[in-house]
């Protein structure tokens, strides 16, 4: 491919980039900016209750980062920036919340993130999630969820804990998850269902986790390279619930599967300006080249 | 040295012709490859080594090498030799090289990688162990943390005769302490709290506030301490407030120094004499130190994770003259990238940025994310020349700090 900048020039990032809302609107922990955000005050300043976002409605898109306290291990906050980055640029107000582990679960989101954690962390955040009910009733209303690594284990019916034995999950995807002989750490390279129109995934793993999908859900992808679910597939999606092993900021490196979550979301959207797509099409080149894929 | 079976006499004359190969043709500072050789030769050479020794072991995701320099430097002022591996050479073979390079040090500061702490405890019955604090770090190689918290309370319920030096502002460390027979608690401070919002003991959500942190559910709390950093100064456990004065920069460093002041004590070491070897440290292995480079003057920063990142930005000069991010992705560093997405780049903001590495690219879409305007240059050299004369602050993880020392010169 052609490389968009030379790189013996200076190349500027782009100015203009929403930083601002890539970061949430509510107030921050003391002396630290990658923390769990303090969410709102209560659900009561939600805005009015909806089935999901559309385009052209009045209201900001509601991104709901689910337990940053418990579910952040791997850069889970990059999944948050890029899609309200990715928002952002075609002009969608957004509205990035996040709600920790003693907080409930509002249940009028438009796309809600579960990451990564270690096995007791995704115990306790499996067992709140489903006292809860927030995240179960949002999924019903239609809801996007987009699941990765522990999280995505803990959107099936059952996943391994941290001595194995079966944990009770949100059963909202089709998919039991045990613990392999193996832990599978490295990078993942996946071809996509074409049903889905998402270029070739790039990623990386690191989790001890085999998933079953059922035939309730589809796998996302067909594996190249890498363990994935442990069966030649990885991932999982049925309606507008995606899981995927690709940990921590997966959508950083897979900016059509941002775009396939947000138009889940908001319907169809138009492609970016290349500008604004060259330093994400400049790393998926590379990171796909040095495994050679 | 005469003390030591033939075996291990053999071993470590062997390992240490083989550190001083290493040196002498540039391929490191010797400590790994001349105790992997020993231990090759005496698998029981550890034990005996530490044998009669009064050991310190100090831990933690980061500050060990620099709190280790400083432990080192405050027994150094009891007036008898001190065994060290002052390089961060920090599993089994590094041990051995550095015990073995001092065969008559009755006191023994060893930094330990915090995976194998149980298990050198149980070789080297230490004294001492020094726990600074736990974070996320290169977690493709490195266990994760609430295991190896789990693991420490183990080890530690298992050995009587240690006494822990604990940093009581970072619960997991807390937790972890609390199993030890004897524990001095420090109020070293805590900055990156995102990996300690939970409980390490119930999993409920961590309150804070002035006084510390506390469970809302069970019975677990910050521990008073006996020793604190408050602010620039230390307050020992009689009371007595003293302004640190270090050369090293940095919040991180007055914390490290406190740690080390307490251990030291421990060991009937003064504060009023060990405090002034402690202000001579100017740089540690490389780290913090000051290097001219055709005109222009390079402040070099170790940054291996997030909070270390976090510690790093607070010690960058307050000009705000260019600085240079280096990110490589090589086994010593972690091959996953995740983590400079729980870094906060718009800090920089106002700075002109520099990026170099193998992994620049990752580090552009992170710094495009936040808005930080940014150059991608190919190397170090390639910095120093792209920037006026005067201040340049470079911020590097592992395998690429190393690879800046080695171009601007190992001999600083």
């Amino acid at each position: 491919m052609t490389m968009p900048f030379d790189e013996a020039e200076p190349a500027t990032a782009v100015l203009d980039a929403p930083a601002g809302l890539a970061e949430p609107t509510t107030t921050r922990p003391a002396g630290g900016h990658a923390g769990p955000l303090r969410g709102p005050d209560g659900p009561e300043r939600s805005p009015a209750p909806k089935p999901r976002h559309s385009a052209g409605s009045p209201s900001a898109l509601r991104l709901i980062w689910i337990y940053p306290d418990l579910l952040s291990t791997y850069g889970d906050r990059g999944n948050l920036i890029m899609l309200a980055r990715r928002a952002a640029l075609r002009g969608i107000d957004v509205e990035p919340v996040g709600i920790n582990s003693d907080q409930p679960v509002p249940r009028q989101g438009d796309v809600y993130l579960l990451g990564g954690g270690e096995d007791l962390p995704q115990v306790l955040a499996a067992r709140r999630l489903v006292t809860d009910g927030g995240l179960a009733a949002a999924a019903s209303g239609g809801a996007v969820i987009f699941a990765v690594c522990a999280g995505y284990q803990l959107v099936g019916e059952v996943f391994g804990g941290a001595q194995g034995e079966p944990v009770e999950g949100l059963s909202l995807l089709d998919l039991r998850s045990s613990r392999g002989e193996r832990r599978g750490v490295g990078e993942v390279v996946a071809d996509v269902d074409p049903a889905l129109g998402v270029d070739r995934l790039t990623g990386f793993e690191n989790h001890q986790g085999v998933t079953d999908v059922g035939p309730g859900a589809k796998p996302l992808a067909q594996i190249v390279l890498g363990v994935g679910n442990g069966d030649g597939t990885e991932g999982a999606y049925a309606g507008r619930i995606l899981g995927t092993y690709l940990h921590g900021p997966a959508l950083v490196r897979n900016p059509s599967l941002a775009d396939l979550l947000l138009t889940w979301a908001v319907g169809p959207l138009p492609p970016l300006p290349e500008a604004d797509e060259a330093w994400t099409t400049r790393l998926r080149a590379e990171r796909l080249a040095a495994v050679g894929a | 040295m005469s003390k030591l079976p033939i075996r291990a006499r053999v071993a470590t004359t062997l390992g240490g012709a083989a550190g001083r190969v290493s040196r002498l043709t540039g391929r490191g500072d010797g400590s790994v490859i001349g105790g992997v050789v020993g231990l090759r030769v005496a698998p029981d050479l550890l034990r005996q080594l530490a044998a009669g020794r009064q050991i310190v072991m100090v831990t933690g995701t980061n500050g060990k090498t620099t709190t280790t320099r400083l432990v080192t430097s405050a027994l150094g002022s009891l007036g008898q030799e001190v065994a060290t591996n002052a390089y961060g050479a920090n599993m089994e073979s590094g041990l051995v090289s550095a015990l073995s390079s001092a065969p008559d040090a009755p006191y023994a500061v060893l930094e330990v990688d915090e995976r194998h702490l149980p298990a050198l405890i149980k070789v080297t019955n230490p004294r001492a162990a020094v726990l600074l604090n736990l974070s996320r770090d290169q977690m493709d190689r490195a266990a994760e943390i609430w295991l190896i918290a789990r693991r420490w309370r183990e080890a530690f319920a298992e050995a009587p005769q240690l006494h822990v030096v604990a940093n009581a502002d970072d619960p997991l460390i807390a937790w972890a302490a609390g199993s030890a027979s004897q524990v001095t608690w420090v109020a070293a401070g805590q900055r990156w709290h995102e990996d300690s919002w939970c409980c390490p003991e119930c999993g409920s959500h961590l309150r804070r506030d002035e006084l510390g942190w506390r469970c809302g559910e069970c019975s677990l709390s910050r521990p008073s301490t006996r020793w604190v950093l408050d602010g620039d100064n230390l307050i020992d456990s009689a009371g007595v407030v003293r302004e640190l004065g270090l050369s090293l920069p940095g919040r991180a460093n007055k914390s490290n120094a406190v740690m080390a002041l307490a251990v030291a004590s421990l060991f009937g070491a003064d504060v009023d004499q060990a405090l002034p070897e402690l202000r001579k440290v100017t740089s540690v292995a490389g780290r913090y130190t000051t290097v001219p480079r055709r005109g222009r003057t390079l402040k070099l920063l170790l940054a291996k994770n997030p909070a270390g990142w976090l510690e790093a930005f607070d010690v960058l000069d307050d000009d705000r003259p260019p600085v240079l991010l280096a990110v490589n992705a090589q086994g010593p560093d972690g091959k996953d990238t995740s983590w400079l997405w729980d870094v906060d780049y718009r800090v920089l903001a106002g700075r002109r940025v520099l990026v170099t590495g193998e992994r620049r690219i990752d580090l552009a879409v992170r710094l495009e994310a936040d808005g930080v305007p940014f150059e991608l240059v190919d190397d170090v050299e390639a910095a120093v020349d792209a920037v006026p004369p005067g201040r340049l602050d470079v911020i590097a993880n592992y395998t690429a700090f190393q690879h800046i020392r080695a171009v601007v010169g190992r001999s600083v």
